[in-house]
Order: structure tokens, then C-alpha cells, then sequence
């Protein structure tokens, strides 16, 4: 995985609550056995019409956000499938941080799992990188995950809770599965002692 | 000993190794896989050089794109759902897992067909690369969806690295009316706390209304709990449990099962454990309920009326703003009034054979009303046990199709779909914007309310049928 540097980029705002993983990526593009070319089909049917037109209307098709690789998003995002479909999807049009006041608990870990960070925050503060977010291209926000911070393009800064494992994780770009094998003698003992107490498992 | 919540008893048994942070390195006792959120894993496994580090304890089923017409035996149409489940077949038998492939009479969706064989047993840990993996909850055990990269995790190590959530008690006290079910309870526990009321916590769900239950009708009330938001639904085994899994094909036997039967027993909550959220919900309070909107929170008695978008607060008034013109609905409408196209019966909230009796129930006799009307069992082995019971032929007489297993209508990824407008009355778990087709409208009802609104053609208090 890659680390996670700072980043520095357009914020779109997205402030619609309960943004389900079926609209961040619909159940069409889960037919790929492979991770990567999700980008394309990020939000589909919110993005384009029937015929593949791009909708104006919608913020990620509007010139100022599309380059944007951040997200300032309504309650709950991400809630609904486990899809990781949704963050390779946002991973691969170059969202890096998402910023919400809740995410749904599945799609939270997976962004981590994708190199990408969430962040909550409470309610006044999402809402003023919200108005922040809706000034357009000019309006930068810089994320620092070392400080644990996050600045509007006025260079007002919040700073936020990430869990030290995960954070860690991040900033080294490691591989959960590495770590974890690491730790086989430990999973042996376990499943020996297991295998003593529970054995019809 | 302090006191401790089912859900602590559960962890506590498999928690391997804990971090000073309490990063917890969490051991995996069942892992169910199905064709669409595996093939990344598995390649993953294959580029590093893994193995499945605990092939029998890994349990593979197509379930997502087969199809559920009787004519499935010649193939998949569609390629890219047939190469999902190729690859699936290929990656069951390279890495040496138990497997039900298409063919058999045992497969189905694998939150009915895990039970159903006995995998699933009181006090184990469930993860399926699926969010509705909560269904197992309902037999005591921890069980909870992940995404692909955790699967390849659990493939390669048996493992999760997990942090714990909190404590959440929903208790469900006193009875249950007449034609209210577990359906109802579930939805009504969600349209109380709100899709992200569960967030941070898993919920062990009890009271008389909850005891009462049928093991069906406890994992329909689990199935729904990550609608919720949490991680996890949990009811503490019971006789009813015990009753369930004895028998299975791969529950324990002989002086197993009596090993097995002693700690089940242990696992409750003890009296004085603590509980970081409480929700007291009355029982006899619970009416039939439906959806009207696009999130499983937008849920209202059947006798209720669609809401207007100031009734809300914050965020939410956009969101119902959104719905209800998506949904094609006015405000102030009864609900009783929406007429319906489509009705749906199946899925992992409800395609068990007790689903099928209760819709079967209200059908006996009578003709659908609506355009089209399907029953998509959740597995082979419902399949046959309704047609032993003579529930087929009642679903038939009364113009339904009857069709073989799988996850079908429920997120339409194989060729059950509503077209543009098209108004369901469903007893699956989610009414998202496209969910069983692209601006198909969907509303979540439990199969007694489904086979109601077949009969007359609108959504229908399923009392007045009784």
C-alpha cells in the first residue's frame, strides 16, 4: 500500500445524510474480479444519465470538483454493503479523505484498507468545511495525518481522533496481512488451546 | 468475575492477542464466502504465495448472480456474473474449502444455507465479505460482514484485527399482536435509533417478544441489525436454539454435543452486566409496518400516511425530499393507497421456509392483483420443503412464479430486476435508490404484508386479512 502523505486538494461537498455504498458504486460494477477502473462509475447513477451523459447538476461533473480528493459528506456515509467496491471506487477517481460527522462501520475500515482516510468530525465543524467546500476550486483544504489536522482554505484548522494502530498503518503504507502473519506462533497457541476447549468448532 | 455481556463472552473466547491500545487480534471461526466480494482475495492469496490458512473452517457459495429461473442448468447469460462465479468454482477447489456450487440441492444464499448445514453454532465468530453476515447472530454468535481486504485477512490467517464495539441492549418486552412479526420488530427497532443508531455497537436483542421467536424469526430480526448501523445483532441461545442445530449435518454430535451443549448454556448476559445504549420497545406496540422512502429508517405503520419533508430535522430533510420524489409519492398519501406492481418474497431477511408458510398463510385460495409476483426460496433445501409442504402449489395457484435459490430480486445483480418506476412491495432489507433495479422503487415489508399487497394490488394492513 501506499503511505499516506499530507494532501493538500479540492474538497467537494456532498451534504446529502445516509449516502449508501450502493450509490457510491451500484451493484452493476460488482461483476469485476479485479480492484482497479472503478473510478469511472463512481456514484453512476447520481453521475450519469441512462444514456452515459454526465448530469451537470451533480457536484463531481461540475469543473471546479473534478479534481477533487476530498469529500465533505452528509451523516452516515458509507452505510449499507460491505462492497469494498465503494472505496476502490473513490480510491481510483483520487478521493484521499472523507469528512462526515458518521460512517457506517464496514465501509470505515475499509477505506484504511484502501490507503484513504476518514474523518469525523462534529457536527459545526463538518459544516463549516461544507461552506468551505461549496466556494469551489480555489477553496483547498490541507489534511495532516502526523498532527492530525485538517484547514479550510481561510486556514481554520480542526484537529482530529484517528486510532493509533490504524494511523500507523497508514503512514507506512503497511500491509495488514504482513503484520498479522507476523504473529503465527500466536495464532498456533491459540488454536491449540481452542481446539482443547471447543472442540466440535 | 465481573459481570459480562453475551457479547463480551463471545470476544473474550477469541480474542488471540490484545495490544496495549487494545487493538485486538480476534480469532475467526467460520468464514462463509460468496462469489462477488472473494475473487480480489483469493487473487491477492495466489500474487503473495498464501494458502488458506483454515480451509475447513471456510464455507463457499454462489449466491449474488446465479440465476433463480428453472432454467439455470444451461448457464449463466450474462459473462461477467459467469466468470464471478467460475472464478469462485475454481477458487473453492484450489484452496481445498468446503463448497456448494450451483448445482447442488444444498446451495443458496449463504446466510441461509451457513445455518442450514449446521456451520453456524452458538458462541463462534461468523465473517462472510458481506454486510448482512449479522443473520448469524441470531444463534449467539458474533457475526459481522467485512470488506474483500479482510477477507483475504481471514483467508490468510483466520484471523480480524478488530477494536471492540460497545454494549447495546434492545429488549422487546411483552407479545406480539396478530400479524405483527419479526420483520416488523426489526424494522421498527431501525425507525426508532435511525440507520447509524447502532454505529459503534453491537446489539444483543431480548425480552418475551424476542424469546418467543422462531430460530427463522430471530435471524430476520438480526439480519436487519446492520441496517442499523451495527456491527453485530446477537440473541442469546436458548432451547429454541439448541432445538435448531441438533442434527445439522456439521453440528457436534454424541459426547460433542453434550461438551457443546455446556458452554452454549453460558452464554447470556449476566444480570448486572453493563450496557453502554438500552432501547425498551413494547411489544404490543409494534404494528405492520412498511417503508416509504429510500432508507431502511423510513418506516411507518401500514395505516400511516407519506410524511412531507418538514417533518424532518437537519440532513434528513433533504434526504426525504429526495425519497419521496424518487418513490413517486405525495405527501399526506396513505400508505394504504400505493398501489404496487411487483412483489417479491425471498431474500436473507426473509426466504426461510417459516417466511414462505406466512406468505402462503394470507395467498391460500386467492389470485394476485399485481403485475408480476416471484418467490425466490432462500436455499435448495427451502425450495423442497415447501414444495413438500404444498407451498409451491399454493404460490402457483395464486400466480406467483417459483423459482429456484438465490439472492435474486433482493440487489438484482442477476436478472431479477424492477424496471425504471416499477413499485415493489419486498421482503428483502434495503429500499436504497436503484437497489432492486435502476430507479426501481422498492417497499420493505415482511411476507404476510407481501402476500397481502399481491392479493389487492396496493400495500394492505395484513389484519384485515386474517
Amino acid at each position: 500500500m501506499e503511505k499516506f502523505e499530507k494532501v493538500s486538494g479540492i474538497a467537494a461537498p456532498m451534504p446529502l445524510v445516509n449516502i449508501d455504498t450502493d450509490m457510491i458504486i451500484p451493484k452493476v460494477f460488482l461483476k469485476t474480479i479485479k480492484r482497479s477502473g472503478l473510478g469511472v462509475n463512481l456514484f453512476d447513477e447520481m453521475r450519469y444519465d441512462r444514456q452515459g451523459n454526465e448530469i451537470p447538476d451533480f457536484v463531481l461533473n461540475q469543473p471546479a470538483y473534478r479534481e477533487a480528493s476530498i469529500l465533505i459528506a452528509g451523516d452516515n456515509f458509507g452505510c449499507g454493503s460491505s462492497r469494498e467496491h465503494a472505496p476502490w471506487a473513490l480510491a481510483d477517481f483520487g478521493i484521499k479523505v472523507i469528512v462526515s460527522t458518521s460512517f457506517a462501520d464496514i465501509f470505515f475500515n475499509n477505506c484504511f484498507k484502501n490507503g484513504m482516510l476518514p474523518i469525523v468530525l462534529p457536527q459545526e465543524q463538518v459544516d463549516i468545511l461544507m461552506k468551505d467546500a461549496e466556494k469551489g476550486a480555489n477553496a483547498r483544504m490541507e489534511v495532516d495525518l502526523e498532527a492530525q489536522t485538517i484547514s479550510t482554505s481561510d486556514g481554520e484548522t480542526f484537529t482530529f481522533d484517528v486510532d493509533p494502530f490504524k494511523k500507523h498503518c497508514l503512514l507506512e503504507g503497511l500491509d495488514d496481512i504482513g503484520l498479522t502473519l507476523a504473529k503465527a506462533s500466536a495464532i498456533d497457541t491459540y488454536e491449540e488451546s481452542a481446539a482443547q476447549a471447543r472442540p466440535w468448532v | 468475575m465481573s459481570p459480562k455481556t453475551l457479547y463480551d463472552k463471545i470476544w473474550d473466547a477469541h480474542v488471540v492477542q490484545e495490544d496495549a491500545d487494545g487493538t485486538c487480534l480476534l480469532y475467526i471461526d467460520r468464514h462463509l464466502v460468496h462469489e462477488v466480494t472473494s475473487p480480489q482475495a483469493f487473487e491477492g492469496l495466489r500474487m503473495a504465495g498464501r494458502k488458506v490458512r483454515a480451509p475447513e473452517k471456510t464455507i463457499a457459495v454462489p449466491d449474488h448472480n446465479v440465476p433463480t429461473t428453472l432454467d439455470r442448468a444451461k448457464g449463466i447469460e450474462n459473462e461477467e456474473s459467469r466468470i464471478q462465479v467460475e472464478a469462485l468454482d475454481k477458487n473453492a477447489k484450489d484452496f481445498g474449502v468446503h463448497y456448494y456450487p450451483v448445482s447442488d440441492v444444498r446451495q443458496g444464499i449463504v446466510h441461509i444455507v451457513g445455518p442450514e448445514q449446521g456451520w453456524t453454532l452458538p458462541g463462534m465468530t461468523v465473517v462472510c465479505g458481506d454486510s448482512h453476515t449479522a443473520t448469524h447472530g441470531a444463534f449467539g454468535a458474533l457475526a459481522h460482514g467485512i470488506g474483500t481486504s479482510e477477507v483475504e485477512h481471514v483467508l490468510a490467517t483466520q484471523t480480524l484485527i478488530q477494536k471492540k464495539s460497545k454494549n447495546m441492549k434492545v429488549e422487546i418486552t411483552g407479545k406480539l399482536r396478530p400479524g405483527v412479526t419479526a420483520k416488523d420488530i426489526t424494522l421498527s427497532v431501525i425507525g426508532a435509533t435511525g440507520t447509524a443508531g447502532g454505529t459503534g455497537y453491537v446489539i444483543e436483542y431480548c425480552g418475551e417478544a424476542i424469546r418467543d421467536l422462531s430460530m427463522e424469526g430471530r435471524m430476520t430480526v438480526c439480519n436487519m441489525a446492520i441496517e442499523g448501523g451495527a456491527r453485530a445483532g446477537l440473541i442469546a441461545p436458548d432451547e429454541t436454539t439448541f432445538e435448531y442445530v441438533k442434527g445439522r449435518p456439521h453440528a457436534p454430535k454424541g459426547a460433542q454435543w453434550e461438551a457443546a451443549l455446556n458452554w452454549w448454556k453460558t452464554l447470556y448476559s449476566d444480570d448486572d452486566a453493563h450496557w453502554d445504549k438500552v432501547i425498551t420497545i413494547k411489544g404490543e406496540d409494534i404494528a405492520p409496518v412498511v417503508t416509504w422512502g429510500t432508507s431502511p429508517e423510513d418506516v411507518l405503520p401500514i395505516t400511516g400516511t407519506v410524511p412531507a419533508p418538514e417533518d424532518f430535522k437537519g440532513g434528513k430533510v433533504e434526504a426525504a425530499r429526495r425519497s419521496i420524489e424518487y418513490m413517486g409519492l405525495t405527501p399526506g398519501q396513505k400508505l394504504s393507497d400505493i398501489e404496487i406492481d411487483t412483489v417479491f418474497i425471498g431474500s436473507c431477511t426473509n426466504g426461510r421456509i417459516e417466511d414462505l408458510r406466512a406468505a402462503a398463510e394470507i395467498l391460500k385460495g386467492k389470485k394476485i392483483a399485481v403485475k408480476r409476483a416471484m418467490v425466490v426460496p432462500g436455499s435448495g433445501l427451502v425450495r423442497a420443503q415447501a414444495e413438500e409442504e404444498g407451498l409451491a402449489q399454493i404460490f402457483q395457484d395464486a400466480g406467483f412464479e417459483w423459482r429456484l435459490a438465490g439472492c435474486s430480486m433482493c440487489l438484482a445483480m442477476n436478472p431479477d430486476q424492477l424496471a425504471e418506476g416499477e413499485r415493489c412491495a419486498s421482503t428483502s432489507n434495503r429500499n436504497f435508490e436503484g437497489r432492486q433495479g435502476y430507479k426501481g422503487r422498492t417497499h420493505l415489508v415482511s411476507p404476510a404484508m407481501a402476500a397481502a399487497a399481491a392479493v389487492t394490488g396496493k400495500l394492505t394492513d395484513v389484519r384485515e386479512m386474517m
